[in-house]
């Protein structure tokens, strides 16, 4: 691409439509990205001078994010998402059927850049996969007819607004909703009861609930808000709204393979969402909050403004909300990029200034440093609707529902092997073996919870339940029957966290790429028995050792299954007690080559001693 | 005991308030192993060696806040296994040809390599390939070696004020950047009397024509362990603070 003046006045409108503001860099580069399918080096530098930043932090943001790009990316760029339940419903065969009638690769452009291809991480739509994305919009159940008529699109270069509505369809699919679904609350009326009360009063309501975070780590909802509201000004007192700048971060980067729950709370209780964002913004004291959606879910983005929209025009949000002099707060919508990491709150935080998203040294908390170093209280979006719902029905309704540590339900996305995949809601305490009952599975194996960084769970433990005090969850739940091979699970997750991994710290960076190679070698059969020990300690280690929670959960698939499925691991060994770990004969191959011999004495037959 | 005082290893060490468990026990003489902590960068955890046990629970000594009563294991079998890892793990992810290499016998991770007693690589190696930058007259930037430890990135940030060093990528990607137009270090702001050309603890920066001026056998670590070198310089730095 040569640059031109017009390039650069199109990167400078960029910039300027974002207030030339440097914790905007990551929204930015996203709309450069779009703009010219990929971040032009020129296009850093225009930015850099812009921001007044230094050019290598454009660069690191863009070699960071998965969703930007330094090469050239297609005029159509399709994404099928990697995830082992869509692996299951076929998403590698129709990669392999879309790449050869576009005769383009995976990972790469066609020559004449109409279209590129590649892989994701999960998208959210396990529940109706194969799925994918185009230029960042979601493509539901994919089929071979599907990949045809979007073939037939991109090449007679169709703009993406006059592709059939349908391909772009995503359901709510909720099989069986619970106490959060079916006592969905009146626009505004939550709001309303906390102005009438006062905000002492609503947070001795959730409180009384017990409610704890739904992300999966199950911090109790009140206390983080107590802390940010006291803040490190001042330890003595007592909430003291309004005295200094507080920050309200509700987490929708939900990436959790398997996850998809805020999907559906996005898209059809976005008002219930804000209003508990509003809510504990009159708690906290915070006059910003911030809504940080994953990139993966850009198609919600519209709606969602124009549910902001709507809550300005009713005073539900804006200055002196419903009526009550000082109660000013506005929410913002702030995109990620494609990382699974900015799920960890501080990462999350640091995507949000403008960084790459690599997790904080904690203590500091969030809730004393958070965004731009002030207290910040970040909960997941599910806690935000239950935060509405406690407000107008209290927080002794919602207790009488869940066990004694874990008040209330939980949304579980349920994906893979089932009848009936989609949103079920439960008190939490329900048994692996209900839910497994109402989905219509058959045949299990073996159930993941909590995606691939919670556990995974044999025949024998269904009766466990789902609920802080036995198997914490964020939501997903991933159904396999006795046709998977539980090392193609492994091999997937460990090749998930390999790649999500942001590499800062030892541990993790390299830990999960060699985990990689370990299950790889295994899966391929080049493995012995010994190579199970050294795989063990490595799994151990890099649980014990890494910086945050990606780190320390990334060897879970393999231990999990170590302990569960050993014969799942056994049958693939060798005899032999040391096996190397590369094919001696295919080694030899650029010598065979090179001496233009292919005889048998050229080759070498691989024996382990 | 007295206030303001955790032990490490049954030790009783005092420290002062704002302290991290890694500044309080260099303090009182006590080694940590470390290669990413430097007294005078800001503290970033990221190469894990300095991973202690806090009152149970694994974190980085170099930026745990010491407090009041903590106990701190630091020399334990244990924790040396998983230093041993850590320290074979930058080994094979990297290209580190001891042999060839002029920070040999001044290089930090050779040198905790040795006082853990690392015998082998156990991984199998990387072969990863990296951009060597030769393009400053005076400063050589050879990326094979780089551990990703951001001492030049905070040094160049911190001290020099220029950002010249920056990591980009992610993961098994990761990349260390200079901060020019043509990405060279030569069109960059870099001197040779910058901090950031003199806190490598590999060989991954290394100021030119100054090769081998110390024969092999007689540097800082051939002549000591790095546990007690680094002592002696947390002693003197101290002493140069306080009087």
């Amino acid at each position: 691409m040569t640059w031109s003046e017009t390039e650069q006045e199109k990167i400078l409108g960029i910039v300027y439509k974002h207030g030339s503001r440097q914790t905007q860099l990551l929204q930015i580069l996203r709309d450069v990205q779009e703009e010219f399918h990929c971040v032009p080096t020129e296009a850093m530098v225009g930015i850099s001078n812009e921001l007044k930043i230094p050019r290598t932090q454009v660069q690191e943001l863009v070699e960071f994010y998965s969703l930007l790009s330094v090469e050239q990316q297609g005029h159509f760029h399709i994404l099928l998402s990697d995830s082992i339940t869509d692996h299951m419903l076929g998403s590698r065969r129709l990669m392999e059927y879309l790449s050869a009638k576009l005769g383009v690769e995976p990972g790469e452009t066609r020559a004449d850049g109409r279209v590129s291809l590649g892989f994701t991480s999960c998208t959210g739509l396990c529940d109706q996969g194969p799925a994918g994305l185009v230029n960042g919009h979601w493509l539901s159940r994919l089929t071979g007819d599907r990949i045809d008529s979007i073939v037939e699109l991109v090449e007679r270069n169709m703009p993406l607004e006059n592709w059939p509505e349908e391909f772009f369809k995503v359901e709510d699919n909720i099989q069986i909703p619970g106490l959060l679904l079916e006592n969905p609350i009146e626009v505004g009326a939550a709001l309303r009861q906390a102005v009438r009360n006062g905000f002492d009063e609503i947070f001795e309501e959730i409180n009384r609930s017990g409610l704890r975070g739904r992300g999966g780590a199950g911090f109790e909802t009140s206390w983080k808000w107590r802390y940010c509201a006291e803040g490190p000004e001042d330890y003595n007192g007592l909430p003291i709204a309004g005295l200094h700048e507080r920050y309200v971060i509700c987490n929708a980067d939900e990436g959790e393979p398997g996850t998809f729950k805020d999907r559906i709370l996005l898209n059809s209780h976005a008002h219930q969402i804000f209003e508990g964002m509003t809510i504990c913004a009159g708690v906290v004291g915070a006059k910003q909050g911030f809504l940080y959606l994953r990139g993966e879910y850009l198609r919600l983005r519209p709606q969602l403004e124009a549910v902001l929209a709507d809550r300005r025009r009713k005073n539900l949000l804006g200055e002196s909300i419903l009526g009550r002099q000082g109660f000013d707060f506005e929410i913002e919508i702030y995109m990620g990029a494609g990382a699974y990491v900015c799920g960890e709150e501080s990462a999350l935080i640091e995507s949000m200034e403008g960084k790459r998203g690599v997790p904080r040294i904690r203590p500091p908390y969030p809730v004393v440093s958070g965004y731009l170093g002030k207290p910040t209280v970040v909960n997941n979006v599910e806690t935000f609707a239950a935060v509405s719902a406690i407000a107008l029905y209290g927080g002794a309704w919602f207790a009488t529902h869940g066990t004694e540590k874990s008040k209330g339900s939980k949304i579980i996305s349920v994906s893979g092997n089932c009848e009936r995949p989609g949103i079920y809601e439960y008190d939490f305490g329900v048994t692996v073996a209900e839910i497994l009952l109402d989905c219509g599975a058959e045949n299990t194996l073996a159930v993941q919870v909590g995606g691939p960084s919670g556990s995974i769970i044999s025949g024998r433990e269904y009766h466990r339940q789902l609920a802080f005090e036995d198997l914490a969850t964020g939501g997903s739940f991933m159904v396999f029957d006795k046709s998977c091979d539980i090392l193609d699970i492994v091999r997937n997750f460990t090749h998930f966290f390999a790649h999500e991994s942001c590499g800062f710290c030892t541990p993790c960076r390299v830990g999960t790429t060699l985990l990689k190679n370990e299950v790889d070698k295994i899966c391929d059969g080049h493995s012995a028995a010994l190579d199970l020990v050294g795989m063990t300690s490595l799994a151990r280690f890099i649980k014990a050792a890494s910086h945050c929670g990606l780190g320390q959960s990334a060897a879970n698939p393999v231990l999990g299954t170590l302990s569960h499925f050993p014969d799942a691991y056994k049958d693939r060994l060798k005899a032999v007690s040391f096996e190397p770990g590369f094919d001696l004969d295919e080694s030899l191959e650029t010598a065979r080559r090179m001496s233009m011999r292919d005889d048998a004495m050229a080759h070498l037959e691989q024996e382990g001693i | 005991m007295n206030k303001n005082t955790l032990t490490i290893d049954g030790k009783p060490v005092p420290f002062k308030d704002g302290d991290t468990i890694m500044e309080a026990a260099i303090r009182a003489g006590i080694y940590i192993p470390h290669l990413c902590h430097n007294p005078e960068l800001i503290p970033q955890g990221n190469c894990r060696l300095c991973e202690v046990k806090i009152n149970g629970r694994n974190s980085s000594a170099c930026t745990f806040p010491a407090a009041e009563g903590q106990t701190v294991l630091n020399n334990t079998k244990e924790l040396n296994d998983n230093r041993r890892t850590i320290i074979q793990m930058l080994f094979v992810e990297g290209n580190h040809l001891c042999p060839g290499c002029e920070k040999s016998g001044n290089c930090k991770l050779q040198a905790i390599a040795y006082s853990l007693n690392m015998l082998d690589n156990r991984f199998p190696l990387f072969y990863p390939k990296r951009e060597i930058d030769s393009s400053h007259p005076d400063i050589l930037l050879d990326r094979n070696r780089c551990i990703f430890c951001e001492m030049c990135v905070r040094a160049s940030h911190e001290v020099d004020g220029k950002d010249v060093f920056a990591i980009s990528g992610r993961g098994m990607n990761n990349h260390l950047i200079v901060n020019s137009s043509s990405g060279l270090l030569k069109d960059s702001g870099m001197e040779a009397t910058d901090k950031a050309a003199h806190v490598c603890p590999v060989g991954s920066i290394i100021v030119k024509r100054h090769g081998f001026e110390t024969p092999i056998g007689q540097r800082i670590y051939d002549k000591k362990p790095i546990g007690e070198v680094s002592m002696a310089a947390g002693m003197a730095q101290e002493e140069k603070n306080h009087g």
